[in-house]
């Protein structure tokens, strides 16, 4: 870890005119640091302020001049104390002279490392270089400028400048400006480092790499084109997720008084055997299945080996094609970048030359790539070329990973104009929604592309980073609210909204979401439904009260159309329960008909409902829910006197369900036809055998 | 499941996470029971059809592969859905109710008639075409003086077989592929009514019975295959539909005779909405297909008819589009403004398929084993439950959360889809990816007036030429995302690209790498001169690759995969080789034309008699020079001597690496696995 350390100072202008938007820069620059002291913790970081009140750097005594240039905290080891200077920086009261504090901070990386630490001695100037440099005693500031450059080049040092403009500094002086720009370019040029504008908040936030990471080859070798013709590349990550920090399992078993206490907590994997609990199988005595269907598959992992498919190492060109073959959502990963080995000037004008002429010509390369000997699968994708429009940036590629047939799940989606004429939109409508686009705009000519992924971070990275250092202070500490800046990119930008009023107006005007719903609602959410039924419960048995009749949602079976509303229950699609509802509401109206019935008045309607349930039965394939209900009502009626009904139900044909109308029934035709007067004839058996006075 | 490499992480992706995805297709809701139902006739094996290199396939070789095509993607899907196939017009019958002329198709005694595919089934299946004839048969079903009625009783059976599970949480399916559409042509009169009347019948039962009828015709260039002899009815197509098919079918004369036009033509059968007709200019080759989608408020029946004139490949693709239906990840709310939303569905069009996980078996037995997972406490060693706190060591001391500060600081925004506004197409840069896309289609659960924004908005964006910038605030990672408007783009018949948006996450600062800038090169870097450039541009117009389709290739390792586990799952002794679709075409590349342009290149860019060998990086050693540095190392230690008075283990790692490389050993492991290693190979 230590051999990646690097030495950075922070050169930042505390100046007047840098007074708004230093809380922005203490937040940046804090997070810097704690983020250095959970990956990079042997870091060392200096802070180096201008512009401000007092002057406290070495080379006043030594030299004499440098005024307002104070060294906040000389380069140490990463710590809490850089933190908490960081968090609360002076505000200065004169004009910053950026030129002054670079050479206090080169003489402070000199004087401490000399030679050594070759790149990886690094500045960091955060400055609106809205105010003039001191001419120098000699010469131009052009070539005062050069010579300072060279001298950080030769020792090894890089430069990053980040220039704060636009809306987040006030007017200024243009011409001194301009005159800053120019030298600032110089720097640029000379110490092959970035220069950066950043004119709103959220890019100041996301300007400086917080994070160093040393990127790693993914393949060195050739680019082949054929066997005679290839090209010497190296190719690294270009994105790559960064994760949400691994957290460890916090165990507080061990003593409060232990101090060396590891807190960790181990997780141990056991494999049993399924039909004996308790039988613990060694790892030698496991093997690997996979499944092909229902079935698995054993398999060793040698006899894996040894028939599996293993391609040859090489990155191999298929051809050409044009770039509208390829689709930007087809790119399926994180994406690499190409680079000409770098040293070899034939490599890089190779991929100069076909950069340039792919450009051109609107093409994109589709190559096959195994990185690593013995990779188990092959990479097809798209090479698109980077044409770098400065010049000591060499041009590459960028390669993203393209899916294979197996990866595409080809759904087909209703084409947009066969929806009714109340979805499509007309001609003022388009109008408003153009017009809304375009005042939406976040890269408006002439100006800063906001939002701008390069220089976005990641609020929920930064809110941790926060919060972790304010734990460390306070452990019971609530989570912060998301910092003002980041939410930003969470929320549309109201200044934009507001600003254009009139426009978001009209669009609402144009859009006013009325309309009728595409579909009737087939699902509902299911604590809808247990929510629906509880209160049903609580009602018990259907009492009898009115309920209005609604052909679209019927959710009880009311007394004035028992057989409408069961139809109706039962053909609701937004949840299976309702058949189920259905059917035993259902049963307990007819019950409740049967029961209340004074001599037969309710028969007919009663019957009416049987017919209903057993129709819905045998659509829903339940005839058991009919079959079973039919013999207890037979049953019941028999009990509580009320054979008549019986005898009405046989006189009407009413039947079982019978095998052939559901498959799912147990009752033969016969059965079902004979049930009902069985059931009679069996009443006078009974009669018969009591009047004989034998008791079955 | 391998458990060992699923370490349990509490910021785990929920909404892409591929495990989430297998249990919601595990979910019996999603389930599908597939019958399909072949026709058998033999009008099937005499109608040919001539595919593009001049194969002649006949109809029952098309449906037979796309068939098994649907049966292998299932397998590689890891979907449980079951499957039964079964022919009518047979010679032979074989099924439950022992009806004539049906024949279920299976592998006996190892699955039910309707159950999920395995290797044996999948493999007699495709031995089928060579065998059918004697096995199975063809036999011309309806005659006239027999009352015999083929597809009565495949209906029959095929409702039979789906019996099986409730009608509530299975989607139950029948796939009927013919070309006849007239089955009762050669009987007449009262017979042929009868016929006509019973078998619509047991259709309309079965749909009554919540199963789904596709038809899935095949036709050929001379003869339509005519929807309104029979199968309208039995689809389920009446009155005012199928005078709207006969509109159609004027429509499509018309049509034949612009021959250049493509026709797509949709309408609802739901009789409030209104019967719309579009015809497109394809502007495609050939005239091909029409689409007819019948939706009525329970039960879906879709007809697609295809009529050719087009490519065999087309009408494979077609069938096989049909035979899967799609299933939606997600639920979306998207903001526009305040007060607007839309509700969109998500859907994964592009998903990486990977080989399904391992289950860990005991060797002996072949049995599953249950894996458990035991916490315990690295200080004292005592069992404890998964702790619900976590730690992160910062400044010396360690910082304990709760699951639930955890949460809170992942919530940044209240979930959902957050308009931020726009931005022209060509600021999305090539590197601004990190995983595949989610594509994005307005739910039929809104409004038509959600419906009508998002069509505004998808239709202004692809004018402008500009994609949304929106933050989804999902709670596994809040990000950026763009969206990017896509037309609908059809081809010969086909949807190749659905109409709506793709959401494509973007990066953060913190996830871009500055790679370039670090080979900057303070003294300028080359650029290619003109000339140059000139020559790359004829390299790359002589390697253009016209038909690229992003698809077009198997993934090689997978079929290699299931080719083996095909093999072993049916104990074959040999595993048959699999073509790699991804490897560079040799022959087009030795053209002398293509030769050419890659020495003019070559000779343009490295000048003539270029040797490679001789021309290496300045700055890193290459893999030559450190191998002729480790031979000259190891010769320089007398390796036999320190073998022998046991000094090996004295030597450093790299040292030791020496001899490894020196003779081509492996140099992974650990210190003791090198020694040992040079022990062996010394014979010691």
């Amino acid at each position: 870890m230590a051999r990646n350390k690097e030495a950075l100072l922070l050169l930042l202008d505390v100046g007047p005119s840098m007074h708004s938007v230093l809380p922005e820069v203490e937040k940046l620059c804090s997070m810097l640091v704690q983020k250095k002291l959970i990956y990079n913790k042997y870091d060392e970081v200096g802070i180096v302020l201008f512009g401000a009140q007092d002057t406290d750097n070495e080379l006043t005594t030594e030299v004499g001049g440098y005024q307002h240039v104070v060294v906040l905290k000389n380069t140490k080891v990463v710590d809490g104390d850089i933190v908490e200077a960081l968090q609360q920086l002076p505000r200065g009261t004169t004009d910053g002279d950026f030129l002054d504090a670079v050479i206090v901070a080169m003489d402070m990386l000199i004087k401490k490392f000399g030679e050594t630490n070759k790149g990886k001695k690094r500045l960091c100037l955060i400055t609106n270089a809205q105010c003039p440099i001191k001419d120098p005693y000699k010469g131009t500031k052009e070539e005062q400028v050069t010579t300072i450059a060279q001298s950080m080049t030769a020792h090894g040092m890089r430069m990053e400048s980040i220039i704060v403009r636009g809306k987040l500094t006030q007017d200024a002086n243009k011409e001194i400006m301009d005159e800053n720009d120019l030298l600032l370019n110089i720097f640029s040029k000379e110490t092959s480092t970035r220069l950066l504008y950043v004119e709103d908040p959220i890019s100041l936030f996301g300007a400086l790499k917080t994070r160093n990471i040393t990127p790693v080859t993914v393949f060195r070798g050739d680019l082949e084109f054929s066997p005679k013709l290839k090209i010497k590349v190296m190719v690294y990550k270009k994105t790559q997720e960064e994760r949400f920090p691994t957290l460890k399992k916090y165990s507080d078993k061990a003593p409060q008084t232990d101090k060396f206490a590891t807190h960790e907590v181990k997780v141990d994997y056991e494999y049993k055997s399924s039909e004996d609990p308790d039988k613990v199988v060694p790892p030698d005595q496991r093997i690997k299945g996979y499944r092909y269907g229902p079935q698995i598959v054993p398999i060793s992992s040698a006899e894996w080996d040894a028939v599996k498919f293993k391609p040859e190492k090489g990155v191999k060109l298929l051809g050409f094609t044009d770039s509208s073959n390829v689709l930007r959502h087809h790119y399926m990963k994180d994406v690499y970048v190409f680079i000409a080995e770098p040293g070899n000037t034939k490599a890089m004008l190779a991929v100069s030359a076909l950069t340039r002429a792919m450009k051109e010509m609107n093409k994109v390369a589709i190559l096959r790539c195994v990185w690593r000997q013995g990779q188990g699968n092959v990479v097809i994708g798209v090479l698109t070329p980077n044409v770098s429009d400065r010049g000591n940036i060499p041009d590459s590629f960028y390669f993203n990973v393209l899916p294979f047939a197996e990866d595409v799940r080809e759904f087909q989606f209703p084409s947009f104009s066969n929806f009714p004429a109340s979805c499509q939109p007309n001609e003022q409508q388009l109008e408003s929604a153009a017009n809304f686009i375009k005042m939406l705009d976040l890269a408006p000519d002439g100006k800063k592309e906001v939002l701008l992924p390069d220089f976005t971070p990641n609020p929920v990275l930064a809110r941790f980073f926060h919060y972790l250092d304010l734990k460390s202070k306070h452990p019971d500490a609530a989570v912060p609210p998301l910092d003002y800046t980041l939410r930003k990119i969470t929320e549309p930008d109201t200044d934009l909204v507001l600003q254009n009023q009139s426009i978001t107006d009209s669009f609402h005007r144009s859009f006013e979401l009325q309309g009728n719903p595409l579909k009737k609602p087939r699902r509902l959410l299911r604590e809808k439904i247990s929510d629906e039924e509880g209160k049903e419960n609580i009602t018990a048995q259907p009492v009898a009260n009115l309920i209005e009749y609604t052909s679209i949602k019927v959710e009880k079976i009311g007394d004035l159309t028992p057989v409408q509303d069961f139809e109706a229950m039962i053909s609701r699609r937004d949840s299976p329960d309702w058949i189920l509802k259905a059917i035993k509401d259902m049963k307990n109206k007819i019950f409740d008909l049967v029961e209340d019935s004074h001599e037969g008045d309710n028969y007919n309607k009663a019957l009416e409902c049987l017919v209903a349930l057993r129709k819905g039965c045998i659509l829903e394939q339940e005839p058991k829910q009919f079959n079973d209900f039919l013999k207890h009502v037979c049953k019941f009626c028999q009990e509580k006197s009320l054979q008549s009904f019986c005898e009405y139900l046989a006189s009407k044909g009413l039947t079982l369900i019978s095998k052939t109308e559901a498959i799912d029934s147990d009752v033969t035709d016969e059965e079902a036809r004979s049930f009902l007067v069985k059931s009679e004839s069996k009443e006078v058996i009974q009669e018969m055998l009591s009047s004989f006075g034998i008791d079955e | 499941m391998d458990v060992e490499e699923v370490e349990y992480d509490i910021f785990r992706d929920d909404e892409d996470d591929p495990d989430a995805q297998h249990s919601l297709e595990n979910n019996d809701s999603t389930k599908e029971y597939v019958v399909y139902l072949v026709d058998a006739s033999p009008k099937m094996f005499t109608t040919t059809c001539q595919s593009e290199n001049q194969d002649v396939e006949t109809h029952f070789q098309i449906a037979l592969s796309s068939i098994s095509h649907s049966l292998k993607s299932q397998i590689i899907n890891k979907s449980y859905d079951q499957v039964a196939i079964c022919f009518f017009n047979t010679r032979e019958k074989n099924n439950l109710q022992d009806l004539n002329a049906v024949y279920v198709f299976n592998v006996a005694a190892e699955r039910e008639y309707l159950d999920m595919p395995n290797a044996s089934f999948i493999k007699q299946f495709d031995l089928l075409q060579d065998t059918f004839s004697k096995n199975i048969g063809s036999h011309h079903g309806v005659m006239s003086g027999s009352r015999e009625n083929p597809l009565y009783n495949a209906i029959w059976v095929a409702q039979a077989l789906l019996r099986k599970g409730s009608a509530k949480t299975v989607d139950k399916r029948i796939l009927l592929f013919t070309n006849e559409d007239d089955p009762f042509g050669c009987v007449k009169g009262a017979i042929k009514s009868d016929m006509t009347r019973t078998t619509l019948q047991r259709a309309k039962d079965a749909q009554d019975l919540g199963i789904t009828i596709e038809l899935l015709p095949l036709s050929c260039p001379d003869e339509m295959f005519d929807l309104s002899k029979f199968y309208a009815d039995l689809i389920g197509l009446e009155g005012d539909d199928l005078q709207f098919i006969s509109r159609i079918y004027k429509i499509f004369e018309i049509s034949l005779c612009t021959e250049l036009r493509q026709l797509v033509l949709s309408f609802k059968a739901d009789n409030i909405v209104n019967k719309e007709l579009s015809i497109v200019d394809g502007g495609s080759d050939l005239l091909s297909i029409e689409h007819i989608h019948v939706v009525d408020s329970y039960k879906r029946f879709v007809v697609v008819i295809l009529h050719f004139n087009f490519r065999l490949e087309d009408m494979k693709d077609q069938l096989r589009k049909r035979i899967f239906t799609k299933r939606r990840v997600n639920k979306f709310k998207f903001t526009i403004v305040d007060g607007i939303s839309i509700e969109l569905n998500s859907y994964a069009l592009i998903r990486p398929t990977v080989p399904g996980s391992i289950t860990w078996l005991d060797s002996i037995t072949n049995h599953p084993l249950k894996s458990e997972r035991t916490f315990i406490c690295a200080d004292t060693g005592a069992l404890v439950e998964e702790p619900t706190r976590r730690f992160h060591p910062y400044k010396n001391q360690n910082i304990i959360f709760s699951m639930k500060e955890l949460s809170e600081i992942k919530r940044v925004a209240t979930g959902h889809l957050h308009l931020l506004g726009f931005k022209p197409l060509s600021c999305l840069r090539d590197y601004y990816n990190l995983k595949p896309s989610t594509f994005l289609y307005p739910s039929d659960e809104g409004t038509d007036g959600s419906m009508c924004i998002f069509i505004a908005l998808h239709k202004s964006m692809i004018q402008l030429n500009r994609f949304a910038v929106a933050f989804s605030g999902s709670s596994s990672r809040p990000q950026l995302v763009a969206l990017i408007a896509q037309d609908e783009v059809i081809q010969s018949g086909c949807q190749i690209e659905p109409p709506g948006m793709h959401m494509i996450y973007l990066p953060y600062s913190d996830d871009i790498r500055l790679v370039e800038e670090r080979y900057s090169d303070t003294s300028g870097v080359t650029k290619a001169s003109d000339d140059q450039i000139k020559r790359a541009a004829d390299l790359i117009k002589r390697l253009d690759l016209k038909d690229f389709s992003v698809f077009q290739f198997t993934n090689p390792a997978l079929q290699r995969h299931y080719t083996v586990l095909q093999a072993l799952a049916l104990e074959e002794d040999e595993i048959p080789e699999i073509k790699d679709e991804t490897l560079p075409d040799e022959e087009g590349l030795a053209r002398p034309g293509v030769v050419r342009a890659l020495e003019e290149f070559k000779t343009s860019v490295y000048g003539e008699n270029y040797d490679e060998e001789s021309e290496h990086g300045t700055g890193k050693p290459t893999e030559a020079s450190k191998k002729r540095k480790a031979h000259a190392e190891f010769a320089m230690k007398e390796w036999g001597e320190l073998a022998d008075t046991g000094k090996l283990k004295d030597l450093t790692v790299v040292e030791l690496k020496y001899y490894l490389t020196g003779h081509n050993l492996p140099v992974t492991g650990k210190k003791e696995t090198l020694v040992s290693r040079i022990l062996t190979h010394m014979g010691k």
